[in-house]
């Protein structure tokens, strides 16, 4: 009786599983199924043991022909369900069977810095010829908690981030792997110190050169939540598991332009679901995660043993791959052909070797090395490149021919200038103290005789770039077609400052969209910006052939992409060109919202990359003017996604090897950007009246369940929690600018 | 203590039987004003935690091609709509409407202790502080209990970095209500502080005592 007992709590659980992954008690009787199952439970004492047995059989018949039924067409939106199910697996589940022992680090249940945020110093042992070898890893994850209302369901907030990359730096002061679990459906959107987006663009910026081997497993990787933890050498996902750029129930939200505290159409999001390609299958074939671990059909379970068995010998794997590629080509191979033979009877006892996993210096800068490529490739061939063949050579070829140029000119006579110049330098000066002595008196009394007007104290060569600048009369030239209006406008502080009502060809043509009272920006065009920042005719664009497209055939996409293009006269939401700024040559990355909402996809990510480049070949400053920025565009998936560590990666290269990299804000500049390759600049402003941050208000209320004062992104708030250092007026842009070159630059512009 | 009494009869029934005050919309610049309200229409004003949700749109006023929202700064309804200016310029400063709200509990006290008490009104626009003697008393012994004698010092007005002491020139009595922060600029006519003459103190926390349990709202 206590077996057929314990059979009907499982059986319960199995149908409760069910209605999870179907979303609704309706289809197929799920309801009567589960009320009769409780009901045998309750009845178990008044039935006899044949009944009884004969009718949990034909309940389990039932619900396992159920189950064989859902499996044979999960759609995405149901894996979405099992992801969500409170019988999936947590971290605490790997934790406890996965690794050997473990001890959480920084935190304890609800006695935490953020709960949903779980770091532990873990041992994991494999076998190799019946000895038993143990490894140290850490294991950083999200942990979704088992109806714990502190975890957030698994939502980190920025705290909790900061938390993770604390200990990502303690594993490599101890030279040890990290195992990364993502269980999150987002970031936790709230932008107190340190910040949703900043502290993202953080973790990304030190995962980039982490000098430890880094493996991560996805089994709900929700957007920039994901990446915070996810950039990685290795990145395994759960058959059953999601990957997504935004929740199914977001992106129909925006698709069908569902207003605030309206119900979305569950058609609506299942078809979302689909269009995002979100599964674990659609994300190995665009690239996005290395490798896919089976779980049962549908999806593991906290007890599911046999998967865990396999989710430790994956992560193993993992690691030793990462691990054996910064050795030797040859050793690779060997390991992953034996692997292909072994993996065909399942998970196998024993391993072949032993792996160490502690890495010399040689084989760090390989780790790294390959890291950079793993993620230069990301999104590549999702993208059109509007360019004849005959011109494609040519393209490279002056590519090639300007890095030697550069590397020349910089890697080899720089150097050289340099400490000839260092030579002369101290030898004058030494000498002058010399010669001083020597001619001081003889001076002295010259001076004494024939007094001398104070000369001109000659200025620092960045001083004589400055006082070369007549940048007011250039630009006067250009005005906002904005202005060619006869109309009147509002400032929208008029009531709080008392302004006037401004005529606009006034307003967008002598003030330059500022309100003359209380300073108010109004958004203007960004080819004002192109014209007004850089000297004139200075701007040469490059990569303009590189075109977004619509790689994962998202329905409708394509229409609003030929409207964009129609409209804009451009191919992709970003501007990538050269310039000078009073005389300063510098590589400029402009996002503009009136291409898809200025929205990053491959193409942004791609131009983005090789503006860094360009930047770092010919020595150059880069600066990223964010005119609008929406985030990361949901029609491309995960596409998009990986654009974060992707841009990051070719930031942080171009910043180790010397750069320069200035980032402006202006109008709106939210999300996956602002959390990637925008955040993680240590100089970073923004421009009057300008909003910055990671989710808008209504996902913030939706999420956080709380509502946010109408100023909560401003440029003035940012300023005030540490995000930016400075707030400039639109019409200082170029002086600042200027300033920030000359001040955070030095006399080079390149650190080395 | 009965005359006392009728008046405070008398002040009840007068708001009972109108519990009503009228808003005032007037127009703030001149333009063709189009009315999106029509009378004894329910509107409401500002919502949310900063006030940040505007009121319900009550009328477009269109100068120079620039149409501006002017929405209900409270709730109630509208009492009275011009609405033969519906589609016509009009001038600034014109009343187009009034929006009839009820009073609350607290704005009946309000308004029938200005009625009762002897206000001490701000002299200028400035920043106003307690005198240090009476801040000391304030800190002791509730709102209430603290004397104000003719002459006495009472507050300190601050403006353009010169403190200019406040003098208390009206009839004896407790500091009843306090109407400024100390600190807090205060317009020029604000009220102050309410005093009460010692001997009118009970009748006034009479009054008090019986709007709070008699009022319904």
């Amino acid at each position: 009786m206590a077996d057929s007992g314990k059979r009907l709590v499982q059986l319960a659980d199995r149908i409760a599983y069910l209605i999870d992954v179907k979303g609704s008690c309706e289809w197929a009787n799920l309801k009567d199924l589960l009320e009769k199952a409780r009901g045998l439970r309750e009845s178990v004492f008044d039935m006899t043991e044949d009944a009884l047995r004969f009718e949990i059989e034909r309940i389990e018949e039932r619900v396992s022909f159920l189950e064989e039924r859902v499996a044979e067409k999960l759609t995405p939106a149901e894996t979405v369900n099992i992801v969500r199910s409170v019988q999936r697996f947590t971290l605490s589940d790997i934790l406890e069977n996965v690794y050997d022992s473990y001890t959480e680090l920084g935190g304890d249940g609800d006695c935490n810095v953020d709960p949903a945020v779980v770091v532990a110093r873990a041992t994991v042992t494999r076998r190799v010829k019946r000895r038993t070898y143990s490894h140290q890893v850490m294991v950083i994850g999200h942990e979704k908690g088992r109806g714990e209302e502190f975890r957030n369901g698994g939502c980190a907030k920025p705290w909790g981030n900061d938390k993770a990359l604390r200990y990502m730096k303690v594993a490599e002061t101890e030279g040890i792997p990290i195992h990364f679990f993502i269980f999150t459906p987002g970031s936790f959107p709230i932008e107190d110190f340190p910040g949703a987006a900043q502290q993202i663009a953080r973790n990304l910026y030190s995962m980039a050169v982490l000098r430890v081997p880094t493996v991560s497993f996805i089994s709900e990787g929700g957007s920039g939540g994901a990446e915070a933890i996810g950039l990685s050498d290795f990145r395994l996902m759960a058959s059953r598991g999601y990957y997504s750029v935004i929740s199914p129930e977001g992106a129909a939200a925006i698709e069908g332009k569902i207003r605030e505290g309206q119900k979305v159409p569950r058609e609506l999001v299942e078809h979302c679901a689909t269009q995002l390609h979100i599964t674990a299958r659609d994300n190995l074939s665009l690239g996005t995660v290395d490798r896919v671990v089976n779980e049962p059909p549908l999806g593991a379970r906290r007890e599911d043993y046999a998967f865990f068995r396999r989710l430790r010998y994956e992560m193993i794997r993992a690691t030793d791959e990462v691990v054996l590629r910064t050795k030797s080509f040859r050793a690779v191979r060997a390991y992953a052909l034996k692997r292909q033979s072994q993996e065909a009877k399942g998970v196998p006892e024993d391993f072949d070797a032993l792996i160490s996993w502690t890495l010399d210096d040689l084989e760090i800068e390989r780790l790294l090395e390959l890291r950079a490529k793993k993620y230069r490739v990301m999104g590549k061939g999702f993208y059109t490149e509007n360019r004849s063949r005959l011109l494609r050579p040519l393209g490279g070829a002056r590519n090639l021919a300007r890095k030697i140029y550069y590397e020349v000119r910089y890697g080899l006579l720089r150097p050289h200038k340099r400490n000839v110049q260092k030579v002369i330098e101290e030898v004058s000066s030494e000498g002058s103290v010399f010669f001083r002595k020597v001619t001081g008196p003889v001076k002295a009394a010259y001076d004494f005789m024939f007094p001398q007007p104070e000369g001109e104290v000659k200025p620092a060569r960045a001083e004589v770039q400055d006082r070369k600048s007549i940048f007011v009369e250039e630009w006067e030239t250009y005005v906002s077609p904005l202005a060619n209006e006869d109309r009147i406008v509002t400032c929208p502080n008029a009531a709080r400052y008392g302004c006037l009502d401004l005529w606009v060809p006034d307003l967008y043509g002598e003030f330059c969209g500022v309100c003359s009272t209380c300073g108010h920006h109004f958004p203007l065009e960004y080819r004002w910006y192109l014209e007004y920042l850089a000297d004139k005719g200075s701007v040469r664009e490059f990569n303009a052939h590189v075109a977004s497209g619509n790689p994962l055939k998202f329905e409708g996409f394509d229409a609003r992409l030929r409207r964009d293009r129609a409209r804009t006269g451009r191919r992709s939401g970003i501007i990538t060109f050269d310039a000078r700024v009073q005389g300063i040559r510098v590589v400029v990355a402009m996002l503009f919202g009136d291409f898809r909402n200025g929205t990053v996809g491959a193409a942004e990510g791609e131009k983005f990359v090789r503006a860094c480049d360009r930047a770092r070949t010919t020595r150059r400053p880069l600066l990223s003017y964010v005119h609008t920025t929406g985030g990361i565009r949901i029609h491309e998936g995960t596409l998009g996604v990986v654009q974060m560590p992707k841009c990051t990666l070719a930031v942080r290269e171009y910043v180790d090897s010397g750069g320069l990299y200035i980032v402006v804000y202006d109008n709106n500049s939210y999300a996956g950007p602002v959390a990637s390759f925008l955040g993680c600049s240590p100089y970073q402003f923004a421009i009057r009246s300008s909003r910055i941050g990671f989710a808008g208000p209504r996902v913030i209320r939706e999420t956080t369940g709380e509502d946010v004062p109408p100023d909560y992104h401003s440029a003035k708030n940012a300023l005030r929690r540490g995000h930016i250092q400075g707030i400039w007026d639109r019409r200082d842009f170029r002086k600042n600018l200027h300033d920030a070159l000359i001040t955070m630059g030095g006399p080079h512009l390149y650190y080395k | 203590m009965k005359s006392m009494d009728i008046n405070l009869n008398d002040l009840l029934r007068r708001y009972r039987a109108h519990p009503f005050e009228d808003y005032r919309v007037e127009i703030p610049h001149t333009g063709v004003v189009t009315f999106k309200v029509s009378e004894g229409q329910q509107v409401h004003g500002p919502e949310g935690q900063w006030l940040h949700r505007p009121g319900t749109l009550l009328c477009l006023l269109d100068r120079e091609r620039n149409v501006k929202h002017i929405t209900a700064p409270c709730s109630g309804e509208v009492a009275q709509i011009r609405s033969d200016l519906d589609g016509l310029f009009v001038e600034a400063g014109l009343e187009v409407l009034s929006i009839r709200y009820r009073l609350g509990k607290e704005q009946i006290i309000d308004r029938i202790l200005t009625e009762v008490l002897h206000l001490l009104p701000a002299p200028q626009r400035a920043r106003y502080f307690f005198a240090p003697e009476i801040a000391s008393k304030l800190e002791k012994r509730p709102q209430g209990e603290v004397t104000l004698q003719q002459g006495d010092e009472a507050l300190v007005m601050s403006l353009m970095k010169r403190d200019t002491p406040v003098y208390y020139d009206a009839v004896p009595g407790v500091i009843f209500k306090v109407y400024f922060r100390p600190g807090g600029i205060v317009e020029q006519g604000a009220p102050l502080l309410g005093v009460c003459p010692p001997e009118k103190l009970q009748y006034v926390q009479k009054i008090i005592q019986r709007i709070k349990t008699e009022w319904e709202e």
